[in-house]
């Protein structure tokens, strides 16, 4: 009995990673093709459509856009998320709970209505399209993970360490910038490297919020329209290992908080 | 855990440390998130109510963004195909997650389950575009399955499957069997032993152990993944668009064909505030199974 409950569930793992990496493989394999067309059989290894890709002044200058956006929106998301998780686990505020969720809502709202109201406000306000009203966007939705992030890693221990301090003369700066800063550095770069990952990732707020100056997932969205190409698969296998990498360095500051 | 209440006991204590800070540097510290959220986030939001109650044309005050919704089948009918598939592909997904995140964690040699995880979930983290476009080459007309159906002599014409609602589906389950396997392993996890070795002291097999202690156990966290996948697939855009195609039209789908063919905000305006309101109707609904604990 116990023999085949181990059978089955090898085979039944075995179904799922495949289900799971199939569409994966397919991609970076047939990013590889010789040929014209990201379809069987495989012609390939050629780094043919990779050269295509670097060569494409629209997919590069779209892939500094999303770098762009990505980090300076991240850093904008982890500083005010990493400033108010400060103030409300330090100080009692009338209303925190309250305040909180406020911070925390746009968490379940889907990014389609978060774009789709951006683009009913800007439009009313005269703001034009533009890589700003993006990031602006992105920071709306990585505010709120960035504070939750950080705001449930304050703990006690970290209180006292700040007690110390002041204690000992330290203005309030002082506190913040030499004993709070470096004690969540972990928090703070989870936090960072998370924002990124979705920023880099995002579709549907780009696409509502820029016109010609634009992001690389809508500049994939724009190959689309040409069909199966092997210049996407490889545009897109670029787009997927950055993200690995992003996911990565999240992985690595989470593993050092746990070890420290 | 206990440190939500050394928090609320510390909070006092950390304030009175501080009699130089007065009362203006909290709310210098959360003022820009909150002004963020209230300009950028509740703004908008009552600029699409406002947007959603006027007329496309002239501007003037009017319910028929809203009476539309109801009176015009292909817009009910988008709704409809919403919710159907929104359901489809949230019950596929947990039966598929819930075994799945189960071998994990109880099968898998717990040294090596880390890795194991961190790989079932590592094409979570590509953008939506990307992965609709993976299964497109997976499933297009001379794509990889159709290539290997017809070289296994099973068929001899190319099988229908892009642009069809099983793409649609597949590349949301693909998505959402990933997000379900990450929550239902942590809820695994975090079951203790001692509720195992409990029920195997009182007899009952693995099997009844599974079923009355590990699976109840187990189900707020299963209503929690569920609902968030609920959430997300009822607001995605890309999945239905690209593996779809327009043969049949979502919610998303539907909304963004007003902004973008005709430059209708107020009508896109109130499709999107429907669309809320039905995810925030099933919310409601499911709260009571829905009390997300804090850790």
């Amino acid at each position: 009995m116990r023999q085949i409950v181990r059978v089955a569930s090898w085979l039944y793992a075995l179904a799922v990673y495949g289900f799971i990496f199939l569409p994966v493989v397919v991609l970076v394999l047939f990013s590889l093709q010789a040929t014209s067309f990201p379809i069987p059989p495989f012609t390939g290894p050629s780094l043919r459509w990779y050269n295509a890709v670097l060569s494409d002044p629209r997919l590069t200058s779209a892939l500094v856009n999303s770098l762009l956006v990505a980090s300076i929106s991240s850093l904008t998301a982890v500083t005010l998320g990493f400033l108010s998780a400060w103030g409300f686990a330090r100080f009692v505020l009338p209303g925190s709970g309250l305040l909180r969720g406020l911070i925390t809502l746009p968490l379940t709202v889907s990014y389609l209505i978060i774009g789709m109201g951006l683009l009913v406000l800007f439009n009313w306000a005269g703001v034009p399209k533009s890589l700003l009203a993006a990031g602006i966007g992105h920071v709306v939705i990585n505010l709120p993970l960035c504070f939750a992030i950080i705001y449930s890693q304050m703990g006690d221990h970290q209180i006292n360490i700040e007690r110390a301090a002041r204690d000992l003369g330290a203005p309030e700066w002082k506190v913040l910038l030499l004993i709070t800063v470096p004690v969540m550095a972990p928090a703070i770069f989870a936090g960072f490297f998370l924002s990124m990952t979705f920023s880099w990732d995002e579709f549907v707020i780009s696409f509502l919020l820029t016109r010609f100056d634009t992001t690389l997932p809508v500049e994939i969205w724009n190959l689309l329209r040409s069909g199966l190409n092997p210049k996407t698969n490889a545009v897109g296998s670029l787009v997927f290992a950055v993200s690995i990498i992003l996911v990565v360095l999240f992985e690595l500051t989470l593993l050092r908080r746990r070890k420290a | 855990m206990s440190s939500a209440d050394n928090n609320g006991r510390a909070l006092p204590r950390a304030g009175r440390a501080l009699p130089r800070a007065g009362r203006a540097l909290p709310w210098a510290l959360v003022t820009p998130a909150l002004g963020w959220t209230l300009l950028f986030f509740v703004l908008p939001f009552i600029a699409m109510g406002f947007s959603s109650l006027t007329a496309h044309e002239g501007g003037g005050f009017t319910l028929t963004n809203y009476s539309q919704f109801f009176t015009n089948p292909s817009y009910w009918q988008a709704m409809v195909n919403s919710l159907q598939v929104t359901a489809i592909v949230t019950v596929v997904s947990v039966l598929l997650a819930y075994p799945f995140a189960w071998i994990l964690a109880e099968q898998v040699p717990e040294r090596w389950q880390r890795l194991a995880l961190m790989l079932a979930v590592l094409p979570f983290w590509t953008s939506y575009v990307v992965r609709s476009y993976s299964w497109l080459l997976v499933l297009a007309q001379n794509g990889v399955i159709n290539r290997a159906l017809i070289g296994s002599g099973l068929f001899s014409e190319p099988v229908q499957l892009a642009n069809t609602r099983f793409a649609t589906v597949t590349g949301f389950v693909h998505f959402f069997v990933m997000l379900l396997t990450l929550t239902i392993f942590a809820n695994l996890k975090q079951l203790s032993p001692s509720y195992r070795k409990a029920a195997a002291d009182l007899g009952a097999g693995p099997v009844r152990t599974f079923l009355h202690v590990v699976l109840p156990l187990t189900l707020p966290g299963i209503m929690v993944g569920a609902f968030l996948t609920f959430v997300l697939c009822i607001g995605d855009y890309i999945t239905p668009q690209i593996l779809g195609g327009n043969n049949e039209l979502l919610m998303p789908q539907l909304v963004m064909m007003q902004i973008g063919r005709r430059g209708d905000f107020p009508l896109a305006s109130a499709l999107s505030i429907i669309l809320m309101a039905v995810v925030t109707i099933a919310y409601l609904a499911c709260a009571r199974w829905l009390k997300i604990e804090r850790a």
